[in-house]
């Protein structure tokens, strides 16, 4: 059993992720409130095309401001689908977004591959600020400026009249949300994620070791195009609405400071950045109104409070929160061991990319 | 060359007539080099004298304008320089081109070219850790043979630079080469490390071609079957060790007296 523990990638990963399938179930069903639920979806919804990203920027190296861009993509697919074909199953939705969002990160992937550094960043920032320009331009597919109502995904009949429409969002989310951080976690530690990190760190021994460098590039493009169409398709479940305001500049950017904070090409750190991302306003919102401050304060309290804690992050974890929570574990379990005197010497440390 | 007879190995690479020209710069004029399997060819030259310009149109970094290049009877010219490493041209560089990120066992699998197999990947099936297995055994018969097995869990920027020689060399064998082309594999390296690189040499020799850059000109002496040297851009002159050490030409070059050659 431990031999194929340790040999087999998809009996390890899969366990694991079984685990925390369980755990996400329980918590959803008989810990979290509505409320609650209703926020974890978004954090959710976020980790999917914060993972995507990080495939891309952290593990690629290629940067891209323009994530923001793609799950738009993915959300207004779901959303005419929707609209045209209000019976079609939720699944369906998922995988015709993943599919677009995958196309189009093909084209600009095929872009990228031909530009670098700053130049793709103002490629893709430029498909950031031009994408949501499109719907009002053909409002009688995308719905305008007003945007396309997107019809809840009803709980199955089994589960009840009563059963929550939250809950069944977050079930969906966090299902979509695992597998996607199942297959992920699986590209990453591959042969397949190893040529993402040689394209990144050095193309010319890439290519002299057999990989084609352009392919590579648009090949992680697409992957991480296809998480964030389908964060797009479930953030346009969770929104209700599908419309440009939902996909500004401000998006792609947060997405990007998420996996910053986070910890670059770090999967975890993805979800701790999203988490982030979610709950930092939340908390500074409630600590802001619980001062009795005046309303202008009070309202930049929130603002502050983020640009303090994301400087404060950089600085304190420059390799993000994960790579800042596995170094303290390192640290404390040599210091464990050589109090005891008695373990083994510290393993190798884990690899700067991981 | 004019030292092999007609029956000899039969010839891995060759390079016929080719120029090289950066924006009007004439790199590479008419520059020919044959090289034959089981034979160790050493290019020598001064600065400037065009060496890593010629590897690096044979590994397709740069195009020659004339002139042709053929690799086991096919042609290279148009082939895209990831291709090379699956028809079994490896290459070293100068600059090392480790990956910092990856331990030295990785390095050298990461040598091995192989398919994107996607979907297996993705769902981590059997058969892509089955594969990555056998590549890390490969990888490690590798660092065994070059004596730097023991240095495959660390970081390669805590290596000494001898051993990151080797490394890069292993890492280039997972292309299983006919034609191994090394860029100044002698650089950097103690009298004791490139006594063991020219045995190292000879014993690779018994499976493929090598070809090799260097400045070290003792020991491009010591190893080579043939010698091509080069001063400006153009071959001045080819054949055995014993020929270019008689040759005055080469001597002149050596000497900085270039201007009364050409």
């Amino acid at each position: 059993m431990s031999t194929v523990f340790r040999r087999s990638t998809l009996v390890r990963h899969g366990l694991v992720f079984l685990g925390l399938a369980v755990v996400l179930l329980v918590l959803t069903s008989f810990v979290f409130d509505s409320f609650t639920n209703y926020n974890v979806t978004e954090v959710a919804i976020y980790a999917i095309s914060a993972a995507g990203l990080t495939v891309l920027t952290g593990i690629n190296g290629q940067v891209s401001l323009g994530h923001g861009a793609l799950m738009m993509i993915g959300a207004y697919t779901t959303s005419v689908l929707l609209t045209r074909h209000p019976g079609l199953p939720l699944i369906l939705m998922l995988v015709a977004s993943i599919a677009t969002t995958g196309i189009a990160g093909a084209i600009v992937g095929l872009a990228g591959a031909r530009l670098r550094g700053p130049y793709l960043a103002g490629a893709t920032l430029a498909l950031a600020v031009a994408l949501p320009q499109v719907p009002s331009h053909f409002a009688s597919v995308f719905g305008g400026n007003q945007g396309l109502s997107v019809a809840a995904s009803t709980p199955p009949a089994f589960l009840g009249s009563s059963f929550a429409p939250e809950q069944w969002l977050a079930w969906i989310t966090l299902a979509a949300a695992l597998v996607t951080f199942f297959v992920l976690a699986n590209l990453v530690r591959s042969a397949t994620g190893q040529r993402f990190r040689m394209v990144r760190d050095n193309e010319v021994a890439a290519r002299l070791s057999g990989v084609d460098v352009a392919r590579t590039q648009v090949l992680a493009f697409v992957v991480s195009a296809a998480c964030a169409g389908l964060a797009g398709s479930l953030f346009a479940y969770w929104v209700s609405v599908t419309s440009p305001s939902g996909f500004t500049l401000n998006l792609s950017l947060s997405l990007l400071t998420a996996i910053v904070i986070g910890g670059l090409g770090s999967l975890s750190g993805a979800v701790l950045g999203s988490f982030i991302l979610v709950y930092l306003p939340v908390w500074t919102g409630g600590l802001a109104s619980s001062l009795n401050l005046s309303t202008n304060v009070a309202n930049n309290v929130p603002l502050a409070i983020y640009g303090i804690v994301l400087i404060g992050a950089i600085l304190v974890f420059p390799r993000g929160v994960a790579g800042g929570v596995a170094s303290i574990v390192r640290g404390v379990t040599r210091v464990l061991r050589s109090s005891r005197g008695t373990g083994p010497l510290p393993a190798a440390p884990e690899a700067p990319s991981q | 060359m004019s030292s092999q007879t007609p029956d000899a190995d039969p010839v891995v690479l060759e390079v016929a007539g080719i120029d090289v020209r950066f924006e009007g710069v004439v790199a590479l004029d008419g520059v020919s080099l044959t090289v034959r399997a089981n034979q160790i060819v050493g290019v020598i030259g001064p600065n400037g004298a065009g060496k890593t310009t010629l590897f690096n149109a044979v590994s397709r970094f740069v195009t020659p304008v004339a002139g042709t290049i053929t690799y086991k009877g096919r042609s290279l010219i148009g082939l895209p320089a990831w291709r090379l490493a699956h028809v079994g041209i490896a290459r070293t560089l100068q600059g090392l081109g480790l990956w910092p990120a990856l331990t030295v066992l990785e390095n050298v699998v990461a040598g091995a070219p192989s398919r994107t197999r996607l979907a297996a990947d993705l769902l981590a099936w059997p058969s892509s850790d089955r594969h990555a297995a056998t590549l890390r055994e490969e990888a490690m018969a590798n660092l065994t043979e070059l004596g730097v097995a023991n240095r495959a869990a660390s970081y390669p920027g805590a290596l000494p630079h001898g051993v990151q020689k080797r490394v890069i060399i292993a890492r280039a064998l997972m292309a299983r080469p006919s034609l191994l082309l090394l860029d100044e594999p002698a650089s950097g390296l103690s009298t004791s490390d490139v006594n063991e690189l020219v045995d190292l040499l000879r014993s690779l020799r018994a499976r493929m071609a090598i070809a090799l850059v260097e400045h070290h000109v003792d020991m491009v002496m010591a190893v080579s079957d043939s010698i091509t040297v080069l001063n400006l851009g153009e071959v001045i002159a080819s054949g055995t060790p014993s020929e270019i050490r008689a040759n005055t030409d080469v001597a002149n070059a050596y000497l900085g007296q270039t201007v009364a050659h050409a």
